[in-house]
């Protein structure tokens, strides 16, 4: 299996949340801090690569008929671990995030993987794919949420960096509120990922030209 | 009397204040993508409905007669999507035998709702807020009629973007993205609207 080309399939050609529209509700949810977004991202990768390697491992006993709620029993319970050391460990995470967290059963880049990639290639390779989707899935949380915050709060990495209080960039009677509410969110999606459309369209027009 | 003014103002937030898409983003996926038609989004819609209040009423006994008194509540999750997912199977089985034409119309849509998160979402948050019977299937009848409200809204206006002009870039799911802010900021307006 090709390392490298799976990394790049994650992170820019396939990234699961920008070109694949996979996993929109936290992608608008959640993205009105640095710490909430890379929260989730981390806790999407861990359950995305758990999940990929059981779903693998278990791909030739699983009968096909049944194989969406075996997905699911396998992904809930890895949600269920997530969300309970959530709580033991990182409680400030586990309430700014809340709902979202149970909700990562139904996150279709979760089910997505399994159906597209788990269920047809081994373990090894399931594991890269859930790291390097995850990853990338990461990578657009974090963008929205720097978009969304340094508009919405005028902030740079609130709840993570200068002792959770983030650093103050624009003034506070200057910034947008409806960046952070549920406006924003849409807003800020679509313009995120009309602009990836924009650059990925480039390349390909370039290279038609010099044919 | 207060138990029907709880009711009320239970079902007039599920509606427009606190709107499953428009404001939990709750169920975004299936708003997205099945809202290019207001017929097939009107259907969407009915399912919606349907399975949010059969679910909140299965899963109300279920947290609180089993889960609840044995300890079990860190399973709520498993277990809700488990009886999500079987009661979205059993209801498909039963319609397609006794309702055939209400099969028909829902067709597609029934099995996408599991993974819909309105629908696990609404089970938890009656889980979490501690809602009676009542409140419980209130909130998710009329959680399912936000979400009929929301994606019919929002299908008419995407029915009209297909005539218009836009940035090539912008083509498709951007637009539809900045025109669900707009409808988003639209029911912004009732977040101050309070029920007694």
């Amino acid at each position: 299996m090709n390392v490298k080309k799976q990394f790049f399939e994650g992170l820019i050609t396939q990234n699961p949340a920008l070109v694949q529209l996979l996993g929109m509700c936290p992608m608008l949810a959640i993205t009105t801090s640095m710490f909430n977004g890379i929260g989730m991202g981390v806790a999407v990768i861990v359950i995305l690569t758990c999940s990929n390697v059981v779903i693998s491992a278990l791909r030739k006993i699983i009968p096909s008929k049944v194989r969406i709620a075996c997905y699911i029993v396998v992904i809930a319970g890895f949600v269920t671990m997530v969300d309970l050391l959530l709580k033991a460990f990182i409680p400030a995470l586990s309430k700014s995030l809340g709902l979202f967290i149970p909700l990562i059963v139904v996150n279709c880049i979760i089910l997505g993987r399994a159906e597209g990639f788990a269920s047809k290639n081994g373990i090894g390779a399931s594991a890269l794919d859930g790291i390097f989707q995850g990853f990338g899935n990461m990578v657009a949380l974090t963008i929205m949420c720097i978009i969304r915050e340094f508009l919405g709060a005028g902030t740079f990495g609130g709840g993570l960096l200068n002792g959770g209080a983030g650093f103050q960039i624009l003034p506070e009677n200057v910034v947008a509120l409806g960046m952070i509410l549920p406006v924003g969110g849409f807003l800020t999606l679509g313009v995120v990922i009309a602009a990836v459309q924009y650059f990925m369209s480039k390349p390909k027009k370039s290279k038609e030209v010099a044919k | 009397m207060e138990n029907i003014t709880s009711l009320l103002s239970i079902a007039l937030g599920a509606v427009l204040i606190n709107n499953f898409i428009l404001s939990q983003f709750l169920g975004i996926c299936p708003f997205m993508g099945v809202s290019k038609k207001i017929e097939t989004a009107l259907g969407m819609g009915m399912a919606v409905i349907f399975v949010m209040g059969v679910a909140s009423a299965v899963n109300w006994p279920i947290n609180n007669f089993i889960l609840v008194p044995n300890g079990l509540g860190f399973m709520q999750t498993v277990t809700f999507i488990l009886v999500i997912a079987s009661l979205v199977q059993f209801v498909e089985m039963f319609l397609q035998k006794a309702m055939p034409s209400l099969y028909e119309a829902l067709g597609v849509y029934l099995p996408l709702i599991t993974t819909n998160c309105a629908v696990l979402g609404v089970t938890l948050q009656n889980a979490q807020k501690g809602y009676n019977f009542g409140e419980a299937l209130t909130y998710g009848i009329f959680g399912g009629i936000g979400f009929l409200v929301a994606i019919v809204l929002f299908a008419s206006v995407r029915e009209r973007m297909e005539f218009a002009k836009s940035p090539k870039c912008f083509e498709g799911f951007p637009l539809a993205l900045v025109a669900a802010s707009l409808i988003a900021l639209a029911f912004m307006g009732f977040s101050g609207l309070k029920v007694w």
